[in-house]
């Protein structure tokens, strides 16, 4: 579906439109303060990109590279063309193990390949363990923003659907309450859990570990009790050196939420003693994207969520009206590669203004990539014939300035005498809450050839 | 007297004629030559931002034909001149004098201060005015410093208007949100595009605006669109209609 | 095979060079790196305590009501008294009534308050996460100025654990409403020792 009318859906809204606005803004100003505290930021910021340019630049090397030293460490490596190959991994991993009972950490890469429904359907209870992801799961939702993923929530819904849940009291907003109720609900699933999954932030060629980031320490308590971690990440996740991690360290939570680091940044090296540690690595259309020179630097992305609080679209649309797991700027570059006919609207979602690129910390040109997508979809088709035939006619008649020029005068002429209803109605989305200017009698072109018409009769 | 070729984006031409009047002045005031090339339309950019390449690309190589021969080409419009500096590049790469276009291509207030290097205005605006960063300007040509990076602030037009004898500059929540114009989007996602126009609206009525300018049209036409149907204590004005004493 | 395909995927693709910068370059340092960490800390919800020697620890902590009452304590410094001992304890999910744990960290990092700790010699790591309370001890020498002297510093991979801790656990997730202690430890204590 497109996104215009989900979006105006959303919009209707207004009080919770300006809300989800507002709450979004304010992440965004917490890190302009957290930037604004890194005299090196823009520094910080290029060699994020050079380090991610280089890593895709030599992919396969360091993939290499990171599968022997991760064996080494005694952890095991599978590789995924798919989602449909990466669920299977996961489940064979499971029901090999006798594993009813998993809990997840946050992983935009598993929502991506739709694992917790494709699990559920082969009889493995799923919990997602971050409170954010736990709140939609239980709604029956998948998250709206890769950070924040119950920011569409109000306390009142989350109130809502704990009390149906978790028994938490009828009518209780307190976030605090909500919280500690579902603290004490997820230690309960953590306990029961046989098998702990994760994502994975970034993962180090050089040493053959990963890198987990949470602010609640979910992940850590998810693979630490159980035997059994099974970590998912996608290729592009790579770093060649440890010291890379500075870098991306220092740029990951302020660009996210303001922080000056994440409560919890986890280095796994192999399985703790007695446990098993397996690595997904997930191709899933990644390395076609690696050999478009305009779509590349999507792969820098490290789903700080940064290009999403800054949206203004997004903002004010949420995420759902994506529908894609990814939203906002980087979503609609990453969802039409994967399904150009089902996502075409997206990188139309936008106004071209540019924010997302320079608040990426990894300086994906974002909004050029945009643009380009929107080329790439006119040229398989996929632009509205109302749109393509607008945009022939207007080309038809600017090539023709003595048209250009007639049109306008005919315009200026006539509009004005139209009665309202056939300039304000139904048909022309510009009317319903704007006016259109006064129409003035001259155009430029000719009162400026009058205004020289008159210097020159002056000065002869 | 090097001259200038004027650059009158196709809009301006048919519905803001007062704008490119103000431009000629501030132009010609600044000392400089200016030629108003009649057969210039538009530069493709509403076919190229929707994708439709092969509609721009003839307007594209019409622009360079028109405005090869002067020194200068200036437009009161930052997002047409970064179309023709930050995107033609796909239609003209290598073509004779297309690199030269894009050096010689200025938005006004830019021209104003970096080229004429401009001092002073003469007009007196006794007005609190709220100044509107059309995105274009902002994120592509780098007239002023956008709040997302961290760098030294600055900002032409800022710099012009500060000159104007009366004129008091009022300080926004979002000094750089997006206005919500963006050519096919005002239409095709009209609720989000009006919400956007409102609360930019609203930011500069609250910071205590009597005038809201930009040195874009296209933004301004959008959020006029908007105070006109809801009656909003708000004139908007060009910069250029400031800057050259035009208003009234 | 899948792993050959995407490698061979991979490999067909054409993909231009580019040089891996080099990281040595001056970053962001503090006048006063240890008052710089104290005040990170104190922004992501934790606490600072300086004290003289590690004998003032136990002092300090008995004089808090939810170290006084704690059920479980676990201590990994000397001279903080523990009444569970890690290395008997067979399945960590024993753990989970372990209030305290009182933990040595390697150093701290100035840019961010957080202190870097590891799995190594502690037998399980879920003590990190599943106590109630964390306290860190670490030399109040042994502060870094940002993350690139901390990966410079530090031997990524020595252990099958190593976490940078900067605060309690928390979580934003309703409404941005800021909320500590959402899994993990309700407070962070960390004790600065300062060289005698």
């Amino acid at each position: 579906m497109n996104h215009a009318p989900l979006a105006a859906a959303f919009v209707a809204d207004a009080p919770r439109a300006k809300w989800h606005d507002e709450t979004l803004w304010f992440v965004r100003a917490k890190r302009d303060k957290a930037a604004q505290s890194v005299p090196e930021w823009e520094e910080l910021r290029e060699c994020a990109a050079q380090i991610k340019a280089h890593t895709v630049s030599r992919l396969a090397d360091y993939l290499e590279q990171f599968e022997r030293e991760a064996t080494r460490r005694g952890a095991v490596v599978h590789w995924a063309r798919n989602a449909a190959e990466h669920n299977e991994i996961v489940l064979k991993l499971l029901s090999d193990r006798g594993v009813k009972r998993l809990v997840k950490s946050k992983s935009m890469l598993t929502e991506e390949c739709h694992l917790n429904p494709f699990l559920e359907r082969h009889g493995i209870e799923v919990v997602d363990t971050d409170l954010g992801e736990r709140i939609v799961q239980l709604a029956g939702e998948s998250p709206s923003h890769i950070v924040l993923p119950a920011i569409h929530k109000k306390k009142e819904d989350v109130g809502q659907i704990f009390h149906e849940h978790l028994g938490t009291t009828a009518g209780a907003t307190d976030p605090n309450y909500l919280t500690e109720a579902a603290r004490q609900h997820l230690r309960e699933k953590f306990v029961q859990a046989e098998a702990g999954l994760t994502g994975v932030n970034f993962a180090i060629a050089e040493t053959g570990g990963f890198v987990v980031c949470t602010n609640e320490g979910n992940a850590d308590l998810g693979v630490s009790l159980p035997t059994l971690h099974i970590a998912s990440m996608g290729i592009e996740k790579l770093v060649p050196r440890a010291q890379d991690l500075g870098v991306f360290l220092r740029l990951l939570a302020r660009s996210a939420t303001g922080q000056p680091i994440t409560t919890y940044s986890s280095h796994f090296h192999g399985p703790r003693p007695g446990g098993e540690l397996h690595i997904v690595l997930v191709d899933n259309g990644r390395s076609d994207i690696l050999a478009s020179d305009e779509f590349r630097r999507s792969l820098n992305c490290i789903r700080c969520g940064a290009c999403m609080n800054t949206c203004p679209v997004y903002r004010r649309s949420g995420g759902h009206s994506y529908q894609t797991s990814v939203p906002g700027p980087i979503g609609s570059i990453l969802a039409p590669s994967r399904n150009p006919k089902m996502f075409y609207s997206l990188p139309q979602a936008c106004s071209l203004c540019g924010s997302c690129s320079d608040v990426c910390p990894v300086k994906i040109d974002l909004h050029h990539q945009l643009l380009t997508w929107r080329r790439e979809l006119a040229h398989q088709g996929l632009l509205s014939r109302s749109k393509r035939l607008g945009m022939q006619a207007m080309s038809f008649v600017f090539r023709r300035p003595a048209l250009y020029r007639l049109a306008g005068r005919v315009a200026r002429w006539l509009t004005p005498l139209l009665p309202r209803f056939m300039i304000y109605n139904g048909l022309n989305a510009w009317g319903k809450q704007r006016e259109l200017p006064d129409f003035p009698a001259k155009s430029f072109g000719e009162q400026y050839a009058e205004r020289r018409r008159h210097e020159s009769q002056r000065n002869s | 007297m090097p001259t200038v070729g004027l650059f009158i984006p196709c809009y301006v031409d048919q519905l803001f004629p007062q704008v490119g009047l103000a431009t000629v002045d501030l132009l010609e005031q600044a000392g400089y030559g200016v030629e108003y090339p009649a057969d210039q339309t538009c530069c493709g950019q509403p076919m190229a931002n929707t994708g439709c390449t092969e509609q721009a690309r003839p307007l594209a190589e019409r622009f360079l034909a028109i405005f090869s021969g002067y020194d200068y080409v200036v437009a009161p419009s930052g997002s047409c001149v970064a179309m023709v500096r930050c995107h033609y590049d796909e239609y003209l790469a290598g073509q004779p004098g297309f690199e030269e276009l894009k050096k010689k291509t200025f938005e006004l207030c830019e021209f104003l201060v970096d080229v004429a290097d401009t001092s002073r205005v003469d007009h007196r605006f006794p007005y609190r005015v709220g100044l509107h960063q059309s995105c274009h300007g902002l994120r592509e040509l780098r007239l002023a410093s956008s709040s997302e990076l961290v760098a030294p602030a600055f900002g032409k037009a800022q710099r012009l208007l500060q000159m104007v004898d009366g004129l008091e500059l009022v300080t926004l929540a979002r000094p750089d949100e997006c206005c919500g114009f963006g050519g096919t989007f005002a239409v095709a996602e009209e609720a989000v595009s009006c919400m956007m126009g409102n609360d930019r609206i609203h930011d500069h009525l609250t910071a205590g605006a009597e005038v809201l300018t930009a040195n874009d049209m296209s933004c301004l036409m959008h959020m006029a669109g908007l105070i006109r149907r809801q009656g909003k204590p708000l004139r908007v004005m060009h910069i250029a209609e400031i800057l050259a004493g035009h208003s009234k | 095979m899948s792993r050959n395909e995407i490698l061979k995927s991979i490999r067909a693709q054409r993909v231009p060079t580019a040089e891996l910068p080099s990281l040595d370059r001056t970053w962001l340092r503090f006048a006063d790196p240890l008052a710089q960490f104290e005040s990170q800390l104190a922004g992501v919800g934790g606490r600072a305590v300086r004290v003289r020697s590690t004998d003032e620890i136990a002092p300090i902590l008995n004089a808090r009501p939810e170290f006084a009452n704690a059920n479980g304590i676990v201590s990994h410094v000397a001279g903080v008294a523990a009444n569970c001992d890690l290395a008997t304890i067979a399945d960590p999910h024993e753990l989970e009534s372990v209030d305290w744990a009182i933990m040595p960290a390697e150093f701290g990092v100035a840019e961010n308050g957080a202190a870097w700790v590891t799995d190594e010699r502690i037998r399980h790591r879920a003590i990190y996460f599943i106590v109630q309370h964390l306290a860190l001890v670490l030399p109040a020498d042994q502060i870094v100025h940002n993350m690139h002297e901390a990966y410079a510093r530090l031997s990524v991979g020595s252990s099958s654990l190593g976490v940078f801790i900067s605060g309690p656990s928390k979580t934003a997730d309703i409404e941005q409403s800021l909320v500590i202690g959402a899994h993990g430890p309700r407070s962070l204590t960390v004790f600065l020792v300062e060289p005698a």
